[in-house]
Formats: C-alpha cells, sequence, structure tokens
C-alpha cells in the first residue's frame, strides 16, 4: 500500500502458507491496517458478556431458517381447502397462509424442523436481546462514552419484539388471529385517527384479505434489515469504545484486560455460535412450540381458555387484564364531545410500556445529570456498588414482571387452584406497591452486600476453623485475602452527594435544587470501601471480632 | 459518633467515612500472575486434551450423518402421520445439535486448554484527540455559519415549510391502504333483508335454530343464516355478527324499559365480540350465568344484560333483539342497536338506542 515500495519487487515474501494468502489479499485489496488494529485486539471475558452474543447467534440463526422458510411460506389469505397430511384437518377451510404452514409443519422435509427452530430462536433472540440490556443496565455499561449505544440497544428491544409479533401472526391460526384481534381492539381505541389506522392496516375491516401479506413483508423486509443496520452500528460502536470491563486488580479505566482476539477469544465466541445453535436445535428436536395444527384457522368465533402471547407480548397483555373497566357503576370508557375516550384500553395498552421506554431510553442523561458524572467509563460498577441505579433496574424490572405475570392470571389461577378474580386484585396491588418494595429491600440488599465485601476485605474469609484461646473463647479463624481478591472488593468509588453549587450568574436554581435533592437520594446511604488504613487497624488487633471497633475509631462523622 | 456504622453485620443504616479524597486508597496491585494450566506443563495432559479436541469433532461428524440419515431415510410419503414427523424432527433436531455442539464445545475446548490463555492489558486509545475534538466543532459552526442560514430567516423559513408540507403526498398515497371507515361498524348481517328476517343458525355449520330446540339452561353459538354462503367477506362478516345463545328462567331476567319484547320465552341473544378489544366471548357459566372472555377475563353477567361484573371491559354486550317465525325457527328482529366489539373513536354516533 504504501508508495515507497515498488509494486514489482516487494521486498518481504511470506513464509507459511496462510501468510502467502494473506498477503496476496493485502496485495490487492489492502486491510493489512485492519489486521493489525483487530487481529490481535483485546477483548475482556466474562460470562454476562455472552448474552449479548446469543442475541446476535440467535438473529443469525433466524436469518438461516427463516429463509428456508421463505421458499415454501404463502402468505395468501385466499380461501381454500386443505389438501395436506394432516388427517384432523382435511378439507376445512382456511387460508392459504395457514395451509401452507402446516404443509411446512407436514409435507415439507424438514419444514416442522425448520419452524420449531425459527420459532424457539426467535423466543431466544428477544430474551437474549433483554436479558443483554439488563445486564448493561445493571453493571452501568451505558455511562459515558456508551450513551447513543445504549439507545441503539434499545431500538433494537423494540425491533425485536416487532420482528417477533409480526412473524407470529403470520400462520394465520386461530391463536395468532385473536392477538391481531387485540391488536386491532387497541388501534381503535385511539382518539380520532384509531379506526381509519385500523382499517388502513387491515386494508378494511377487520380481519379483512391483506394483513397477513402486510406482515409479512415488515417481517422479512422492513423489520430485518433496520435489525441489521443497528446490529451493524452496534458493533461499530463497541469497536470505537472498546468493551467495557469488570472490575478487578490490574484492570483500569485506561486500559483492557483479556484476550486477544486471535486466536483465543476469536475460537472461543466462534465457538459459541455453533454452541447457541445446537442447543437451539436441541430445543426445536425435543420441545413442540405454537403447534399450529392443534389450534386451526383464523375464525373470529371460537377461542381457547388459557392461550398465551409469545412470552415478549405478555406484559403488554397483563396490563390489558390488569385494567379494571368499571369502578363500581362509573364506566372508565368515557363520551365526551360525542366521541369515546377509551381509557380502559388506551391507558394500560400505553402508559406503562410508555414509561419503561422513556425511562429505558433517557435513563443514561438521567443519571449523568443527577450525578454530574461526565468522566469516561470503561470499567464497569458491580450491581452492589451502586445500590440505587441496582434498586431503580430492579423496581422496573419487578414492575414489568408484574404485568408480565398478569398475562397468565387464569393460568395462575387454574394451576394454584385460587379466584381468577384474587390473582387480578393482587396483581393490581401488586402493579403499585410492587415496585416500592423491590426498590427498598434491593437497595438494602445491595448495601448489606457491600457492607460484607468490607468486613471480607478488612477481616478475611471465614475458614469454618473454631479455635479455643487459652482464656477459654472461642474464635473462628479468619484467613486473610491476598491483595489480588481484596483489591476487587475495595476497587471501587463510592460517591458522596454532591450539594447545589450556583451556576455561572452565581445563583443556585431550582432546577439545580432539584438536581442536588435528587443526588443527595440517589447516594445518600453508602458504604466506603475499606482503606489500608482500616486494614491496618483490623490487623492491629489480634482477633477478628474486635476489629469492627478498632476500624469504627478510624472514621469520623460526616453527616 | 454513635450513630454510623463501617458496616459490620451489627450495624446498619447510614455508613459514612471522612471524605473520600483525603483516604488514601489500595494501590491496584497489577494483573494476577499467570498461572499455568495442566497442559502446559505436562505433555500427556496436553496430548490428552488434543485427543478430546478431536473426539468432540468426531462427534459432530456422527451428528451430521444422523441428519443426513433421517433426512433420506425416513419417507414422509403422501399420508405423513404425527409419529413420522414427531421421529425425523427428533432426528433432525439431534443430528444438528450434535453436529454443532461437537464443533462449537470442541473449539472452545481447543481454546481453553491448548491455546495461550494469558491475559493480556491493552492502552485504550482516547476516541479522538483534543485537537480534532475542538476542531470538529469548529468545522461545523463554520459550515452553519457559511450557509448564512442563521442570517436569511426567510430561506430557513420557506425551507423548513417545504420539508414540512412534502411528506403529504406519501401520507396522501397510504390513504388508500384501506377503504374510509364510514359506518361500516355500525352494521351487520343481522338486519333484515328485503324485508326478511335473518335467522339465528349454528356455528359452524349454519343450520337455523328452532326455538324448542334450546333447553332450559343451555347455550348456543350462532351464526346469521346465510353466512356460510358468502362468497367473499366471509370472516369479516362473522368477526362482527357471532351471537351467543342461552336460555334462563325468564323471571332470572331483568330487561329495562324497551328490551322486553327482545328475548323469546327466556331465550336471550348477545353479542359474542367482547366490547374490550374484540374476542369472543366464548365461555358461559351455566350456574352463574356469567359470560367470560377467556382473553382478558371481562366477566358480564346474564341477568343484568350482560353488566360488566369484573374485568377491563366498560360496556356491556349488545344485546340481539329475538324473536321466533311462523315455523318456529329464531329469528333476529332486528340488526344490533349499537357496534358491536370493541369501542372506536366514533361509535357513539352509531348507537341508535341511547339506554342501551
Amino acid at each position: 500500500m504504501s508508495s515507497s515500495q515498488t509494486p514489482d519487487a516487494p521486498v518481504f515474501v511470506a513464509k507459511t502458507s496462510g501468510g502467502r494468502i494473506t498477503d496476496f489479499v493485502d496485495q490487492r485489496v489492502g486491510g493489512s491496517g485492519i489486521l493489525r488494529e483487530f487481529g490481535r485486539k483485546v477483548f475482556p471475558d466474562h460470562w454476562s458478556f455472552m448474552f449479548g452474543e446469543v442475541a446476535l447467534y440467535s438473529f443469525v440463526i433466524l436469518l438461516l431458517s427463516g429463509t428456508f422458510l421463505t421458499f415454501f411460506f404463502d402468505p395468501s389469505m385466499a380461501e381454500t381447502h386443505y389438501a395436506g397430511s394432516y388427517a384432523p384437518l382435511k378439507n376445512v377451510e382456511m387460508s392459504v397462509a395457514y395451509s401452507s404452514s402446516l404443509d411446512i409443519s407436514f409435507d415439507v422435509r424438514g419444514g416442522m424442523f425448520m419452524r420449531q427452530v425459527h420459532h424457539w430462536s426467535a423466543l431466544l433472540f428477544v430474551a437474549s436481546v433483554s436479558v443483554h440490556m439488563l445486564r448493561v443496565f445493571f453493571t452501568g455499561a451505558f455511562r459515558k462514552p456508551r450513551e447513543l449505544n445504549w439507545v441503539v440497544g434499545s431500538v433494537l428491544l423494540i425491533l425485536s419484539m416487532a420482528a417477533g409479533f409480526t412473524g407470529y401472526s403470520l400462520p394465520d391460526d386461530l391463536l395468532s388471529g385473536n392477538g391481531l384481534r387485540i391488536i386491532d381492539g387497541v388501534i381503535k381505541s385511539i382518539p380520532v385517527i384509531g379506526t381509519y389506522t385500523s382499517f388502513f392496516l387491515f386494508g378494511g375491516e377487520f380481519p379483512g384479505t391483506m394483513i397477513i401479506s402486510r406482515l409479512y413483508m415488515l417481517h422479512i423486509l422492513l423489520v430485518p434489515a433496520l435489525i441489521l443496520l443497528m446490529i451493524v452500528m452496534h458493533l461499530f460502536m463497541v469497536v470505537v469504545h472498546k468493551h467495557t470491563q469488570y472490575p478487578g486488580p490490574g484492570r483500569n479505566d485506561g486500559n483492557v484486560v483479556g484476550y486477544p482476539l486471535g486466536p483465543v477469544y476469536a475460537a472461543k465466541a466462534g465457538g459459541f455460535f455453533f454452541i447457541v445453535f445446537g442447543v437451539v436445535a436441541l430445543m426445536a428436536a425435543f420441545f413442540t412450540i405454537n403447534p399450529i395444527w392443534n389450534y386451526g384457522p383464523y375464525d373470529p368465533s371460537p377461542v381457547s381458555a388459557g392461550t398465551q402471547p409469545d412470552w415478549y407480548i405478555g406484559f403488554v397483555d397483563g396490563a390489558l387484564r390488569l385494567m379494571p373497566g368499571t369502578i363500581g357503576d362509573w364506566k372508565v370508557e368515557q363520551i365526551w364531545f360525542g366521541h369515546m375516550f377509551t381509557f380502559n384500553v388506551l391507558l394500560p395498552a400505553l402508559v406503562p410500556a410508555g414509561i419503561l421506554f422513556t425511562v429505558m431510553f433517557a435513563y443514561p442523561w438521567i443519571e449523568r445529570w443527577i450525578t454530574k458524572d461526565n468522566r469516561e467509563h470503561h470499567v464497569l460498577d458491580r450491581p452492589r456498588n451502586a445500590p440505587t441505579r441496582t434498586a431503580i433496574g430492579m423496581a422496573g424490572f419487578v414492575w414489568y414482571c408484574v404485568m408480565w405475570a398478569a398475562a397468565g392470571s387464569d393460568l395462575i389461577a387454574t394451576h394454584f387452584h385460587v379466584a381468577l378474580n384474587d390473582v387480578t386484585y393482587w396483581l393490581r396491588a401488586l402493579f403499585f406497591i410492587g415496585p416500592v418494595i423491590a426498590f427498598i429491600v434491593t437497595k438494602r440488599v445491595a448495601l448489606a452486600l457491600q457492607r460484607k465485601d468490607r468486613e471480607i476485605a478488612l477481616h478475611g474469609r471465614e475458614t469454618g476453623r473454631i479455635v479455643r484461646l487459652p482464656h477459654g473463647e472461642f474464635i473462628e479463624v479468619h484467613a486473610p485475602l491476598d491483595e489480588y481478591k481484596r483489591y476487587k472488593l475495595v476497587g471501587f468509588e463510592s460517591p458522596a452527594p454532591l450539594p447545589a453549587v450556583p451556576n455561572e450568574n452565581g445563583v443556585v436554581d431550582r432546577r439545580e435544587k432539584r438536581r442536588a435533592k435528587l443526588s443527595r437520594w440517589f447516594f445518600e446511604d453508602r458504604v466506603a470501601p475499606a482503606t489500608p488504613a482500616e486494614l491496618e487497624a483490623a490487623h492491629g488487633h489480634h482477633g477478628a471480632h474486635e476489629a469492627v471497633e478498632a476500624a469504627e475509631s478510624q472514621k469520623t462523622l460526616s453527616h | 459518633m454513635g450513630n454510623h456504622s463501617d458496616g459490620g453485620p451489627n450495624d446498619s443504616g447510614t455508613v459514612a467515612t471522612a471524605g473520600q479524597n483525603e483516604v488514601e486508597k489500595f494501590q491496584d496491585p497489577g494483573i494476577p500472575p499467570h498461572r499455568l494450566r495442566l497442559a502446559d506443563t505436562d505433555p500427556k495432559a496436553a496430548k490428552k486434551a488434543e485427543r478430546q479436541v478431536a473426539l468432540l469433532f468426531g462427534i459432530s461428524v456422527v451428528g451430521t450423518l444422523i441428519f443426513l440419515v433421517a433426512y433420506f431415510a425416513i419417507d414422509l410419503g403422501d399420508d405423513s402421520t404425527i409419529a413420522t414427523i414427531r421421529l425425523q424432527n427428533a432426528l433432525l433436531g439431534l443430528g444438528t445439535a450434535f453436529a454443532m455442539l461437537g464443533i462449537g464445545t470442541g473449539i472452545v475446548h481447543w481454546a481453553k486448554a491448548l491455546m495461550p490463555d494469558h491475559e493480556v492489558s491493552e492502552e485504550r486509545h482516547a476516541i479522538r484527540t483534543e485537537e480534532d475534538r475542538q476542531a470538529a466543532v469548529r468545522i461545523v459552526d463554520d459550515i452553519v455559519e457559511e450557509t448564512g442560514i442563521k442570517r436569511r430567516p426567510l430561506i430557513r423559513n420557506t425551507l423548513l415549510g417545504a420539508v414540512a408540507l412534502a411528506p403529504l403526498p406519501a401520507l396522501a398515497i397510504f390513504g388508500d391502504l384501506g377503504p374510509r371507515p364510514d359506518d361500516t361498524l355500525a352494521h351487520t348481517m343481522w338486519a333484515p333483508q328485503d324485508g326478511k328476517l335473518k335467522r339465528l343458525a349454528r356455528d359452524p355449520d349454519g343450520t337455523p335454530i328452532k326455538a324448542a330446540d334450546v333447553t332450559l339452561g343451555s347455550a348456543f353459538h350462532v351464526i346469521p343464516e346465510g353466512l356460510n354462503e358468502l362468497s367473499e367477506g366471509k370472516l369479516n362478516e362473522k368477526a362482527k355478527s357471532v351471537v351467543l345463545l342461552m336460555r334462563l328462567n325468564p323471571e332470572e331476567l331483568h330487561p329495562s324499559p324497551g328490551r322486553e319484547d327482545w328475548a323469546y320465552n327466556g331465550i336471550v341473544a348477545y353479542s359474542k365480540i367482547c366490547t374490550h378489544v374484540g374476542c369472543p366471548v366464548a365461555l358461559y357459566e351455566q350456574q352463574t350465568h356469567h359470560l367470560l372472555c377467556p382473553c382478558h377475563q371481562s366477566t358480564f353477567d346474564l341477568t343484568q344484560q350482560c353488566k360488566v361484573i369484573f374485568g377491563p371491559a366498560s360496556r356491556p354486550l349488545p344485546q340481539l333483539p329475538i324473536s321466533v317465525d311462523s315455523e318456529g325457527y329464531l329469528v333476529a328482529t332486528s340488526d344490533f342497536h349499537e357496534p358491536v366489539g370493541p369501542t372506536y373513536w366514533e361509535r357513539e354516533q352509531h348507537v341508535l338506542i341511547p339506554n342501551s
């Protein structure tokens, strides 16, 4: 590539065959710079980093299996009479879409397996994206400079649910048809444009004859293209930022500690693709998913009890179930100015999901504003070391789970032999108090774990060996930690609340006061990392039990 | 000094130490010393790991063979039974799983046991230099300045206006995605046709129902006569017109004024489409006379004209006025007096009777 090198007389000659191939490609298309940059790039290693990989790999599996399915699926809603080999449905009137889905299941060799692989990996895809986001949230990986990548990840979460839902509806079976019916009902509840939107989406009245082919286009073209685009952006930013790493000895914000991409990390990550594929194949082999032949073709009249949406739609469905439609004799649905305000559908369908996603998108900026922390962070927080953030995350998670559980309220009632109404009443209560309890409990647990860390850092770990001292006292012998293990327990920041500071005009405005209040709320309960002086003091006294008081005498009260 | 703790198990509550900055911190001891694996020191162990990796790759080959055998040896034929499908599916899955897991675990084992496992530390470089950062801001400022967009509000405002209007054609072409709703949602097949009242027929076979067939306590899933004969739009009509027919003791019904003659001999017909989001209200509790929607558990009380007694629905199920014709068949004396199914924005204008 360099101009100093004459093209016909390369000075350097590669000796190995691998080297010669590399050199051949490089001399024609370039890329030695890229290889130099990435060939040995260091990646930190941790099991929790694999969730993102699972998401990526299940998306690849989705593309592979989905391509196979498109060869046989026909998204037409034209009427036909089933003539395939599944006997119970012989001659039943159904749509071509449903009939071709049955053909994929029963008459295309390997088709059943592909359908199962596709559906299982779709469920796994949304699940791994969600768990990956939880990991990123609880470890604080969204902090500067990765806020934008967090936004891209949030968009990916929404897109993955959109991909799932559009695909779920395609077979035009009874179960997914009822799902579409619910979507139609929710759309119709939108003020002003609801009815029109429903007619446009379905090409007329529900169910019409257009919706499957329209969803098909979204499912195989638009949504996957957007997902692919977002994945490219996501990975590009991972490369730009380099990966975060967990705290520990030798790791700081200025370095990356881990294995070089080639060969170890590439081998582990590449091998992991095959493991994910293998596990999905095992699930597809032995666990039936979405047995559409049991449900029958879509018909607006029948429905079976105990039906469930795919898991990721559950929280919206559950919210719909929790909302009371009447309070006493007062109807939640209101008629104002001759028009319908369907609050019993609108509120649960839009508000909880709206709050969850808005807070999710905005959280990096909210926390940055409260903490005024404008530094770059490449070392993750252990969740216990950011008790308030962890508590906020758990409150949101529990809120989501309450709604999600509500989507199975009928199954909870039948499985545990309790009244359906009671299940709903309890879940309604939990909808409000669940997040509060989760916040308080999580924060206390996080602080307790921090204290435990301090205890271990200062006094060592319990050995289980009980020793009797000459004067008769029994003590348990504690083994001191080596410095590497200890550093993991003490090497974190514990910021103090940041009081309000005047702005450039020398005024503490109301916004700043509010921020200071939030900062106090965020940081006031904290456990400081143990210091060398405290360790010294703890060791100065023989006997671990005395060290507590010893450490205490080293400190002063700060508030 | 009494009200703080260092986090010892006997003290709880807020913990604080003196200002963080003054307190010295533990020094980072650096990356822990590398520990050699067995395979690094013992050639026998390395050889063993090598054989294990090869064995795993071998298992993958076996998996691929299982897949191929299952694919070609099991013939689905013209009438494949569920058992054959299940067997083939299990074997294809098992074959794929072995093939993939063999390769995957083999490579990972290879990487973990035999490839160098020294942890390396690499410097992070700033995403950009401070100089670039300032230059970038300056360039953007210069570009904006050179366009003069701030100094020429006329250009800016007309551009904004043009850009705001430009998507309108796109909206217009999306307007043909479907017909205008008009009042189609307000009408169902139950409206009398050419002066002839529609008979209530069984769902799905379409045979008409005689009032004498409806015994006390029974329930029927009902469609309008002639629905099955529709050549197009059958599901659309069905989605609006399905009805539940039940017979109660006449004294258990408490019809409101104006609805006394909507029932026949204790037989009542209600729309089966939930007023919440449109699922079929398919469950009838015979003892309590409650109708339950399996989707979101809205519960309607038949003895109170299907008033909502639990769940997310707000409105009662619309009632279909019925009677019998000269041959003793149940007929709808008119269409529903209000739109069935989920609420929509214009619904109120389509309601015929205010007290429903």
